[in-house]
């Protein structure tokens, strides 16, 4: 693997862990919980994305670059919609925190 | 000590101190949140310890099907009436008495293990050539341990007949009640329409897989269990009716089919569960395809608990 690709993996990764570290962060200081959800979706989001996106020249194949690919496609469906759920949970609860 | 002893050590005090909170948690519900949490991290331990296979069935039916199992549990006991009196001391004492006599004969028995272990690893894998598969996990559950882990099957099996028996003698053979409010979230209706589909196809995937990789039956059943809650809990389908007869077909199948090749060894291979050799590949991959539905099918149900209705009502 060439020193580009290399760089661009670590790169991608880091800046993943720091989207991962940012959500963590904002998990434990946001005021209430709907914030709280905004900041976890977008560790799922980008966090995840990136790391897939820096782990991808290093899959071996296409297949497995694939499977990576799918694997945060599913990872951002069932995190957008359990992001949907508690959300309308909490409206219909209407709870402050 | 290298970076990954660090993260080792650092997991295991994760694990550690998630299991606590989960004992010391007040609230039932945040209590099962932490099993779960507890689950998916022991996933991680055993991916760690090398062992695949173990770490999709935690993460599937340790950590997913029986987190469902207890949330259900808890929000049908919070509906309940609560108890006149708080359990009493000696009740307490009791309960943790045997607790720490549990955990003292586990500790004594990984503590006294010799070192190092005694391992039929080598012995499992001389063999593998013979049963066809590459993963010798599979060869070990299905071919080397085939009558175990049919016992295993007939327990499940048992565990919802325990289930069902302790419903009122009217909604014998009725309905349990819906999975879900009857005007469930319209996302959680999207993802069980996105993602049941391809839910299915990686379920079966993984059971195809399990001959050679890291994967199998109970893995691939238990995604299938998964989505078919999904769709139950979305009231895209309904909870069948437990007298309905192909219900209890597929719910035996598993066992029964093993059963069934096993009692045909004798004639096949010449011993009690044996399989004919070149032909042991084939025959387990068709015992394994009855034991995913089987699985599929025991996992929801038990979620859905015991009828509560009439049929069709």
């Amino acid at each position: 693997m060439s020193l580009a690709l290399t760089l661009f993996s670590a790169l991608a990764i880091a800046a993943g862990v720091f989207f991962f570290l940012a959500g963590t962060v904002a998990l434990l200081r946001f005021p209430d919980s709907l914030s709280r959800l905004h900041a976890l979706t977008k560790a799922d989001n980008l966090g995840l994305g990136l790391v897939v996106l820096g782990l991808l020249p290093r899959a071996g194949s296409p297949l497995a670059g694939l499977k990576l690919i799918v694997l945060w496609a599913l990872v951002q469906l069932s995190s957008a919609t359990v992001a949907q759920l508690i959300g309308a949970a909490l409206r219909r609860q209407d709870v402050p925190e | 000590m290298t970076l990954f002893d660090a993260l080792d050590l650092a997991l295991a005090a994760i694990v550690l101190g998630v299991a606590a909170w989960t004992i010391a948690a007040r609230e039932m519900f945040s209590a099962v949140v932490g099993y779960v949490a507890y689950g998916l991290l022991l996933a991680i331990v055993w991916v760690r310890l090398y062992a695949p296979d173990v770490a999709l069935t935690e993460a599937s039916i340790g950590s997913g099907v029986t987190g469902v199992l207890l949330v259900a549990a808890s929000t049908r006991l919070r509906r309940l009436p609560a108890p006149d009196a708080p359990p009493g001391a000696a009740l307490k004492i009791a309960a943790a008495l045997l607790s720490v006599l549990v955990t003292g004969v586990l500790a004594t028995a990984v503590l006294y293990l010799p070192n190092p272990a005694a391992s039929l690893a080598p012995e499992a894998d001389r063999h593998l050539a013979a049963t066809g598969l590459g993963n010798a996990v599979t060869a070990v559950l299905i071919a080397y341990r085939s009558f175990d882990t049919m016992l295993e099957k007939v327990v499940l099996v048992l565990a919802v007949v325990g289930v069902w028996s302790v419903a009122p003698e009217r909604f014998w053979g009725g309905q349990p009640a819906p999975l879900g409010p009857a005007a469930p979230d319209a996302a959680l209706v999207f993802l069980a329409r996105i993602l049941a589909p391809i839910g299915v196809v990686i379920g079966v995937q993984m059971f195809w897989v399990g001959a050679d990789d890291p994967g199998g039956a109970f893995q691939g059943g238990a995604i299938l269990a998964a989505m078919w809650i999904i769709v139950m809990m979305a009231r895209l389908t309904e909870p069948p009716p437990i007298g309905s007869g192909w219900l209890r077909l597929a719910l035996i199948s598993g066992p029964a089919v093993f059963l069934l090749v096993g009692v045909a060894g004798p004639y096949m291979a010449g011993s009690f569960f044996g399989y004919p050799v070149g032909f042991a590949k084939p025959l387990i991959l068709f015992v394994e395809a009855f034991m995913v539905l089987s699985i599929g099918v025991t996992l929801p149900l038990l979620v859905a608990g015991p009828p509560s209705r009439e049929a069709g009502q």
